[in-house]
C-alpha cells in the first residue's frame, strides 16, 4: 500500500473540515476526488502530502507515518516519495525549464536524464526558457515532469487543469496519467471534472468532509 | 466623498502598521541627521557671528608695522578730532584652551559698539581698573574659573571672550600699549587727516567673522556633505516604501477612479496624506536631530577650537527657522521618494491591470536606463573633476562618482551571482539560491545601493583618515625635532633665558613670530635660524638648489603648502610681504593641520621688519637624558610653570589628540549613516518577507524544511552584503583618492599620499556582515517559524 488515510479529522477553529475520513492507495492507482468547492478535497491532499498536519487519525504513505515524522523528516519523505503538481504550476520563475524539471529529483539525490523527459512532456526546445517564457499548458507540463521526475511513490495532483482550456487540460490530463502510470507511481488527483474524473481507476466524492 | 476617499487611502496603513513605521522611521532618520549637522552648523556659524559682533563693526586703525599703537598716538587723535576708543586684544590662558581678551575704554566707547553696549548695563565705576567687572558668556564666565577676577555672566558676549576694562586687559597680558583704535560712528565734520596726526597708522574694515568663516567653510562643508549622504540613504527606505505601499493599493486607485474620483483628486489626497507623514516624521526626526547635535557639538567645538582657534558653546540653541528647515527638508524628501510613485498614479487609467506589476522584479529595461544615468553621472563627476577648480567642482566629482557607483550597483551584483553560481556547487539548492538572489537584487537594490554608499563613505573617509594620520605622524617627526620647547613667561626673560640655557644644550632654537595678513588672508610670518636641524628635518615639498644657504643670505622666504596652492605659487616667485616689500620664494614645506597661510624668514629679516614680534618661543636641541635636570633648572631660576616647558614627545601627543578630535565626528558621522543603511536592509528585507512567499512555498512544498528556508534567507542577506563590500572597496578608494587629492587641496590647502589599509576593511566587513545578518535574522527566523498555514496559502484555488 503506497498511501494509508485511517479515520482523519481536521478542524480549523470550530469548524471542522475533514470528518473521520479513510482511504487507501496501491501502486499504480488512479484516484479521482471530487467535491464541491470548500469540501475538504485540498485539506485533505495537503494533510496527505505533509503541509498540513492532521488533529487525530492516521496518514502513512509508503510504511511511514507522517505523525512520527518530524519537519526534517517530512520533508525528506516529501522530496524522495512524493511528486506534487498545483494548480498554480509553482513553478521555481528562478530557475529554468530544464533546472525545474530536474529541481526535486536533484534534491532527493537522483539523477535524471532530461532528454528522453523532456521529449515525453513536449517541451524539448523550451529547457532554456524561464517560467514565465511560457503558456500556463507548457508550464503545467513542466510542473507534472517535475513531480514525475524523482520517480516518487505518489503523486499528488490539485486540479492540475484547473486553469487550463479543455483541450489544454485534456492534453496535460493525459500526460499525468501516462506519466504517473510509466512510472509506477500512485496518484491521487483532485478534480472538479466529472469527465476527467471518470478516466481514474477510481473515484471518491467529498462532500462537507465526508466521504459519500 | 473627500474624507470617504481620504479614509479609504489611509486603511491601507491601519493593516500594514509595519509598512508605515517603515516610511516614518526612514524619514525620521533621514531629517534627523541632516537636521543634526545643520544645527550645528548654525551654532558655529551664530558663535563666529557674535565674535564679530563683540569687536564691532566699526573700522579701526591699526599700526602699519604691527606694533603696539601708543598712549601718546591715542591722545593726539583725540586732540585733533578723531574719535577713537582704545582697545586691547590679548589671550589669557583658561581650562580647556585659551580665552579672547578685549579690553575696551568705557568712558570713550558708545552704546553702539556690541561691547559698548554690554558695559552700559552696568555702573562703569564697577568696570575700572584692574579690580574691575570681567563680562564674558556663561560657559565662558565657568572657564575663567578661579582666576581671581570678578566675572558676571552676561548673555550676548560672543563665546570665549571676556570684555574688561583696558588696564585689566593690558595687565593680564602683559601688554604695554593698545592693540587697536576703534573709530566711532559718529565723527566731527572737521578733522586733522590721519597720515598728518599718526602717520604710523592705517585705517582697516572689520573682517573677523568674514576671516574665521572662510577659515572653516570647509569644516561645515565637510559636515553638510555627510548629512547629505545621510539624508540620501535615509531616503532610499521611504523610497521603498512609498513604492511598495502604492504597488499594493493598485486595486484600490483603479477602483476609486473607476467609480468617479478624478485623478487630481487622487494625486491630491495621496500627497496630502503624504504631507501629513512627512510633518509626522519630520517632528520627529528634528527631535532626533537635536539629540545628533548634542551628543557631537562637544566634539565639533573641540576641533573648532584645536583647528582654527574658533570658539563655539557647547549648548545647541535652537530657532524657529532650524525648526521650519526641518520640516521643510522631511517635506522636501518625501517629495524626492514619492515623485515616481505619484507619477505613475496619474497617469492610472480606471482599466489598467490590478494585478501588482512585478514591484520587486528586475526588468532588464530598469538594469539599462539605471545604466545610463550611471553613465551620465560619471560624465558630469569627470568634467567636474577636470575642469572645475573649486570646492564645489570637487563634491560634484563626489557625488557623480557615488551616484553611478550605486546605479551600476544591481548590474555588477547580478555579475557577480552568475560568477558565484559558476564557480559554486552544480546542487539544485545552490543553483536556486544564486538564481533565487538574483531575482532578489530589484527588490533588495535601493537598501543595498544605500549600503553600498554607506560602505564606501566608510572605507573612503577611513582611508583618508588613516592616510592624513600616518602622513600626520611622520610630517611631526620631522617638523618638531627640538627636544623641548619653551615659553616664557614674558619678553623680558627671554635674554635672560637664552644666556641661561645656551651653554646647557646642544642649540637653541628661537620659533618667533607675528600675525600679518598674507595675500589678503590671516597668516603667520615666522623667523628662523640657520640650523642644521631645519637642514636635515624640515619638511620641504618642493625648493630651490642650496635653499637653506639662500634663507641664511637673507635671500628667500619660505611658504607653506596651503599659501602655494591658494595663490598658485613656487619657488622663484615673488611674494608680497606686508609693509609692502617682496621677497622671493625659495621653497614650499608642508604644513598640515594649519589653516593659514605661513611664510618662514631668516630671523633677522622677521625682526628687523616687524616690531611686534611675539618673541617668548623656542625649542632647544640637546641630550634627551639632560632634559630632567634642564627642567628643574628653569623652574628653579625663571619659575617657569611646567606647561611652559614641553617635550617633544608631550608636543606630539598633543598634537595627535587634537587630529584624533578632529576627526571624532566624521567616525561618528560613519557609523550613523552606516547603521542607517543596516536599517534600510531590515525593513526592505521584511517588505520583501510578505511578497517572497510564493516562491518560497513551492520549494518548502518540495521538500526543503522552514528551518532550512529560514537559513538560506539568513544566507542570502549575508552573501549580498558581502558582495556588496567588495564592490564597495574600490569605489571605497576612489572616494579616498578623490578627498585626498581634491577635496582636501580644495578645502584645506594640502594633498596627501594615500596609504590602504586592508586591516580596517576587515573590522567594517565585520561590521557589515552582522548588521546584514542581524536585519536578515528577523525575517529568516519569521520564515522558519510561520506556520503552514500560511505557506499552503499560497497553493489555495482562490488566492
Amino acid at each position: 500500500m503506497v498511501l494509508s488515510v485511517t479515520s482523519v479529522n481536521k478542524s480549523f477553529g470550530d469548524v471542522a473540515i475533514i470528518k473521520g475520513v479513510s482511504l487507501t492507495l496501491s501502486p499504480g492507482e488512479v484516484l479521482a476526488l471530487t467535491g464541491e468547492s470548500g469540501s475538504g478535497k485540498s485539506t485533505l491532499l495537503h494533510m496527505i502530502a505533509g503541509l498540513e498536519p492532521i488533529d487525530t487519525g492516521e496518514i502513512s504513505i509508503d510504511g511511514n507515518s507522517l505523525s512520527d515524522l518530524s519537519e526534517s523528516e517530512n520533508a525528506a519523505l516529501r522530496r524522495e516519495k512524493i511528486g506534487i503538481v498545483f494548480q498554480q504550476f509553482n513553478l521555481i520563475p528562478s530557475l529554468t525549464v530544464a533546472q525545474n524539471l530536474t529541481f526535486q529529483a536533484r534534491l532527493a539525490g537522483k539523477k535524471v536524464d532530461i532528454a528522453p523527459l523532456a521529449a515525453s512532456l513536449g517541451l524539448a526546445d523550451q529547457l532554456s526558457k524561464y517560467p514565465e517564457q511560457l503558456s500556463g499548458g507548457q508550464q503545467q507540463r513542466v510542473a507534472i515532469g517535475r513531480a514525475v521526475a524523482a520517480s516518487p511513490k505518489l503523486i499528488l495532483a490539485d486540479e492540475p487543469t484547473g486553469n487550463l482550456d479543455e483541450q489544454t487540460g485534456d492534453q496535460v490530463f493525459d500526460l499525468l496519467l501516462s506519466s504517473a502510470r510509466n512510472e509506477g507511481a500512485a496518484l491521487l488527483i483532485v478534480t472538479h471534472s466529472d469527465r476527467l474524473a471518470a478516466r481514474a481507476d477510481r473515484r471518491k466524492h467529498l462532500s462537507r468532509g465526508q466521504f459519500q | 466623498m473627500t474624507r470617504t476617499v481620504l479614509l479609504t487611502l489611509l486603511s491601507h496603513w491601519k493593516r500594514r502598521p509595519f509598512q508605515l513605521l517603515t516610511l516614518i522611521l526612514g524619514l525620521a532618520l533621514a531629517t534627523a541627521l541632516w537636521s543634526g549637522v545643520q544645527a550645528i552648523n548654525t551654532e558655529a556659524r551664530k558663535s563666529y557671528d557674535d565674535a564679530a559682533n563683540v569687536l564691532g563693526r566699526e573700522p579701526f586703525l591699526v599700526s602699519k608695522t604691527g606694533a603696539l599703537i601708543s598712549n601718546e598716538a591715542f591722545a593726539q587723535l583725540r586732540r585733533n578730532g578723531w574719535l577713537v576708543s582704545p582697545v586691547v586684544d590679548g589671550w589669557l590662558p583658561a581650562s580647556d584652551g585659551r580665552v579672547r581678551v578685549l579690553g575696551i575704554d568705557p568712558l570713550t566707547i558708545t552704546p553702539s559698539n556690541p561691547a559698548g553696549a554690554a558695559v552700559a548695563e552696568f555702573e562703569i565705576s564697577d568696570f575700572l581698573g584692574r579690580e574691575g567687572l570681567v563680562l564674558a558668556a556663561p560657559a565662558t564666565a565657568l572657564r575663567l574659573g578661579n582666576l581671581g577676577m570678578r566675572v558676571r555672566s552676561v548673555e550676548g558676549v560672543a563665546a570665549g571672550m571676556a570684555i574688561m576694562d583696558i588696564e585689566a586687559a593690558q595687565a593680564l597680558t602683559n601688554t604695554d600699549g593698545i592693540s587697536r583704535l576703534t573709530v566711532l560712528s559718529d565723527q566731527p565734520l572737521v578733522q586733522s587727516a590721519l597720515v598728518e596726526v599718526a602717520p604710523d597708522l592705517i585705517l582697516e574694515e572689520p573682517d573677523a567673522a568674514a576671516d574665521l568663516a572662510r577659515l572653516t567653510d570647509s569644516f561645515h562643508l565637510n559636515l553638510t556633505a555627510f548629512g547629505l549622504l545621510s539624508f540620501v540613504v535615509g531616503l532610499f527606505i521611504v523610497n521603498g516604501a512609498v513604492g511598495l505601499a502604492f504597488e499594493q493599493r493598485r486595486s484600490v486607485f483603479r477602483t476609486l477612479r473607476a467609480i468617479g474620483v478624478t485623478t487630481g483628486n487622487l494625486v491630491a489626497l495621496l500627497v496630502a496624506e503624504l504631507v501629513m507623514f512627512a510633518l509626522i516624521a519630520g517632528g520627529l526626526g528634528i527631535g532626533m536631530g537635536y539629540l545628533v547635535a548634542a551628543s557631537l557639538l562637544p566634539d565639533v567645538a573641540a576641533t573648532l577650537r584645536g583647528l582654527y582657534g574658533a570658539t563655539v558653546e557647547g549648548t545647541l540653541t535652537l530657532t524657529p527657522s532650524w525648526w521650519l528647515s526641518g520640516l521643510a527638508i522631511a517635506i522636501l524628501g518625501t517629495a524626492l521618494a514619492a515623485a515616481t510613485s505619484l507619477y505613475q498614479v496619474a497617469r492610472l487609467t480606471p482599466l489598467a491591470t490590478a494585478q501588482p506589476r512585478a514591484w520587486a522584479m528586475a526588468s532588464s529595461r530598469t538594469m539599462r536606463l539605471q545604466l545610463l544615468i550611471a553613465g551620465l553621472a560619471l560624465f558630469v563627476a569627470t568634467s567636474a573633476g577636470v575642469l572645475g577648480s573649486n570646492l564645489l567642482s570637487g563634491f560634484t566629482l563626489l557625488g557623480g562618482l557615488l551616484i553611478a557607483a550605486a546605479l551600476t550597483l544591481p548590474t555588477a551584483l547580478v555579475i557577480l551571482l552568475k560568477l558565484g553560481q559558476s564557480i559554486s556547487s552544480s546542487g539544485p539548492l545552490a543553483q536556486w539560491f544564486w538564481a533565487d538572489t538574483r531575482q532578489q537584487i530589484p527588490g533588495l537594490s535601493l537598501a543595498l545601493m544605500a549600503l553600498l554608499l554607506a560602505l564606501s563613505a566608510n572605507i573612503g573617509v577611513s582611508t583618508m583618515v588613516g592616510s592624513f594620520r600616518l602622513t600626520f605622524t611622520g610630517w611631526l617627526d620631522q617638523r618638531l625635532a627640538s627636544e623641548v620647547y619653551i615659553g616664557a613667561e614674558d619678553e623680558a626673560d627671554v635674554e635672560a633665558l637664552i644666556a641661561f640655557v645656551t651653554p646647557r644644550v646642544d642649540a637653541v632654537l628661537p620659533i618667533w613670530h607675528t600675525d600679518k595678513d598674507l595675500l589678503g588672508a590671516p597668516g603667520e610670518i615666522y623667523g628662523v635660524v640657520d640650523h642644521e636641524t631645519y637642514r636635515e628635518n624640515w619638511p620641504l615639498i618642493d625648493a630651490v638648489p642650496n635653499v637653506w644657504d639662500l634663507i641664511r643670505q637673507n635671500e628667500g622666504v619660505l611658504i607653506n603648502e596651503q599659501l602655494a596652492r591658494r595663490e598658485s605659487l613656487k619657488p622663484g616667485d615673488q611674494l608680497p610681504m606686508p609693509g609692502g616689500w617682496n621677497a622671493t620664494i625659495t621653497g614650499i614645506y608642508s604644513d598640515y593641520g594649519n589653516p593659514l597661510g605661513q611664510a618662514i624668514l631668516p630671523l633677522d629679516t622677521l625682526t628687523s621688519r616687524y616690531l611686534d614680534v611675539d618673541r617668548t618661543d623656542f625649542g632647544l636641541r640637546l641630550n634627551p637624558a639632560e632634559l630632567p635636570n634642564l627642567r628643574q633648572a628653569l623652574t628653579e631660576e625663571f619659575g617657569l610653570p611646567p606647561e611652559n616647558i614641553v617635550d617633544q614627545a608631550s608636543l606630539k601627543s598633543f598634537s595627535l589628540q587634537i587630529f584624533e578630535r578632529t576627526f571624532a565626528v566624521s567616525a561618528a558621522l560613519n557609523v550613523l549613516t552606516l547603521s542607517v543603511a543596516a536599517v534600510a536592509i531590515l525593513t526592505s528585507l521584511l517588505t520583501l518577507a510578505a511578497m517572497r512567499l510564493p516562491q518560497l512555498a513551492p520549494v518548502w512544498a518540495l521538500g526543503i524544511s522552514r528551518q532550512t528556508l529560514g537559513m538560506i534567507e539568513l544566507a542570502r542577506a549575508v552573501v549580498l552584503a558581502l558582495l556588496t563590500f567588495i564592490l564597495a572597496i574600490p569605489v571605497g578608494l576612489l572616494l579616498a583618492w578623490v578627498l585626498l587629492t581634491v577635496i582636501n587641496v580644495e578645502a584645506f590647502g594640502w594633498q596627501l599620499p594615500m596609504t590602504v589599509f586592508p586591516l580596517d576593511w576587515l573590522w567594517l566587513l565585520g561590521l557589515s556582515l552582522v548588521a546584514a545578518g542581524l536585519a536578515g535574522l528577523w525575517p529568516a527566523g519569521r520564515l522558519a517559524t510561520r506556520p503552514p498555514a500560511d505557506l499552503i496559502k499560497v497553493f489555495a484555488h482562490e488566492r
